[in-house]
């Protein structure tokens, strides 16, 4: 910490820093413990995904694409693949824009059940962390089930999906939804209702809802502050405009609009109620027919070799809509989030947006008090042993 | 904030077309349906003159207040640099959003388009990320620094360039290399 003034000093925090779950870098200005500027830098995991995607071809890239990122896998490839079917004209057979709904809702309950977690970690309750992510075990197992993988799930196709989900495998998921309509009322108890949590973050990162529209704030952080902004429901892509839901803003559950951390937490536990809800949607009125406009990846590829048009995918990923990463969107509302809030509010605010700067995985296993690492070898045996005991 | 009347896609194209006469090149509707109810959503396409840019968007923001802008994407064409500004109208009513897409194409003699910023304040990592990918220059960017590429990448490199001053030079198969 240096000094730069009589009143003031600059505090660098990140790119690497056990309060942040991701690497940026903050540069605030601070006045004793209160927070009066803050500067915000990027690009510590800028990979040229863009420029590496212009050297594959379309369907390629839709593997490139769900590694940007490991918590919305789907939404990534999903966007891309939007953009590609409406420049080349393709059209989508319905029961796989119903697939589609099905992985997408899922993918946004594991993602906002994961986000509780680290929300409740960094206010200091890890008991909380592994509560809510012992839940969203649940829905990855799910995902593995109905795809083949937990994190890149490898479903997206241009014009379609890969996999079908057919009636045999409805029970398994109609017992997934149970689970967690049955475990919402706890997270409920402990996110909404617990007195130490509303004492920490109400009235705590506020954005107001004038600067969340300035700023283009999207997802549930826009939400938070009272926008009424949802792709799924502004444009009702894939099979949305199909189904009957809503706009879900913090009113709902608070009667007010505050847009501070709670409000945020509260956008994101009804959320999840409601892709519970869409899913079994879908599920009910689920047409049939094909899953994807062209099975034959040579033809399509063909197709796609000989169009030209220009087209753009946006769709409502977990944190906000997506044409590019949410966190592009919600980096700039950081700033009046986090002036003149308290140093200690940090991790906190910083992490109420969800933020994702990119996702790596690494395995450590302590045994015997020494530490051992698992090659890929290992990791691959026991991913296959696990998806033969989740489907026999 | 209020909104005037909500225009539908063709009168919106006409409000472009009456007010900047001359410097509109393309304009088109893409009209798309979803869904067994076969619910409809659009796209505006609208190419035009750099010079009336701006004006355009502020423009944009008199229809609707809440203007929002997503993103703004970017190609390098050989002679041309094309940017494609992504905004929408009307959300928060649904199926009643527009999606409007602003393209600009800038010469490589004159990369120079002016900010939006001091209209929409969020556009500022958009425009800074263009700065440093496609080599372009904002006029009056708040904030003229890098975003995304490290401090010492070298400068007159643009990654997004397909041109002599693309990352070509950069680019090692460490496959073929000894580290």
């Amino acid at each position: 910490m240096k000094t730069t003034g009589k009143t003031t000093y600059q505090l660098p925090i990140g790119p690497i820093h056990p309060a942040l779950k991701e690497p940026v870098m903050f540069e605030f200005e601070v006045d004793g413990e209160r927070i009066v500027n803050v500067n915000i830098r990027l690009g510590h995991v800028h990979r040229g995904v863009e420029w590496t995607a212009t050297q594959r071809n379309p369907i390629q890239v839709l593997y490139l694409a769900e590694r940007i990122c490991g918590i919305c896998s789907y939404c990534h490839p999903m966007a891309f693949s939007l953009a590609v079917e409406r420049a080349a004209g393709i059209e989508v057979p319905e029961r796989a824009d119903y697939l589609r709904v099905i992985h997408g809702e899922l993918e946004r309950i594991c993602s906002h059940i994961l986000w509780a977690g680290v929300a409740a970690h960094e206010i200091g309750f890890d008991s909380v962390l592994f509560l809510t992510w012992q839940m969203r075990e649940k829905g990855v197992d799910l995902t593995e089930y109905l795809t083949g993988n937990r994190i890149t799930k490898g479903i997206t196709m241009i014009g379609g999906v890969r996999r079908d989900i057919t009636p045999d495998m409805h029970p398994k998921i109609q017992e997934a939804l149970q689970y967690y309509k049955e475990n919402f009322k706890k997270l409920q108890q402990v996110f909404l209702d617990d007195k130490t949590f509303q004492m920490r973050c109400k009235e705590c990162g506020v954005l107001t809802k004038e600067d969340a529209l300035a700023f283009c704030a999207v997802g549930p952080t826009a939400r938070a502050s009272g926008v009424k902004k949802d792709v799924r429901l502004d444009q009702g892509y894939f099979a949305y405009s199909d189904f009957d839901f809503d706009y879900i803003t913090p009113d709902i559950h608070t009667g007010e609009v505050h847009g501070d951390v709670y409000d945020r937490i509260v956008v994101r536990l009804l959320e999840i109620q409601q892709s519970i809800a869409l899913i079994e949607q879908c599920l009910d009125q689920i047409p049939a027919g094909p899953i994807v406009s062209e099975p034959n990846i040579q033809k399509l590829l063909t197709k796609l070799k000989n169009t030209s048009g220009e087209g753009i995918g946006r769709m409502e990923a977990p944190r906000g809509e997506k044409v590019r990463a949410p966190t592009y969107n919600n980096i700039l509302p950081w700033i009046p989030m986090l002036t003149n809030q308290q140093i200690a509010d940090i991790p906190i605010v910083a992490s109420s947006t969800d933020p994702c700067m990119s996702c790596t995985n690494r395995v450590t296993i302590v045994k015997n008090q020494g530490t051992s690492f698992l090659d890929k070898e290992e990791l691959h045996r026991m991913s296959i042993q696990k998806t033969r005991r989740l489907c026999p | 904030m209020t909104q005037k009347q909500r225009l539908n896609p063709e009168e919106l194209i006409q409000s472009i077309k009456d007010m900047f006469t001359t410097n509109i090149q393309d304009a088109r509707i893409e009209k798309r349906t979803m869904g067994k109810k076969k619910t409809e959503f659009y796209h505006l396409w609208i190419r035009l003159d750099k010079t009336i840019f701006k004006e355009a968007v502020r423009h944009l923001q008199s229809l609707d207040p809440a203007l929002h802008f997503a993103v703004s994407s970017g190609y390098d064409l050989d002679d041309t640099i094309e940017l494609v500004y992504s905004f929408s109208l009307y959300h928060g009513v649904r199926h009643q959003e527009i999606s409007v897409n602003l393209t600009v194409a800038l010469p490589k003699s004159d990369p120079t388009i002016e900010t939006i910023t001091d209209l929409i304040p969020g556009s500022l990592i958009s425009e800074q990320e263009k700065q440093e990918m496609l080599g372009i220059m904002v006029k009056n960017i708040p904030k003229n620094t890098r975003v995304f590429i490290a401090d010492d990448f070298p400068k007159g490199v643009y990654p997004w360039r397909r041109d002599e001053t693309g990352p070509k030079k950069l680019i090692r198969n460490l496959h073929k290399e000894k580290i």
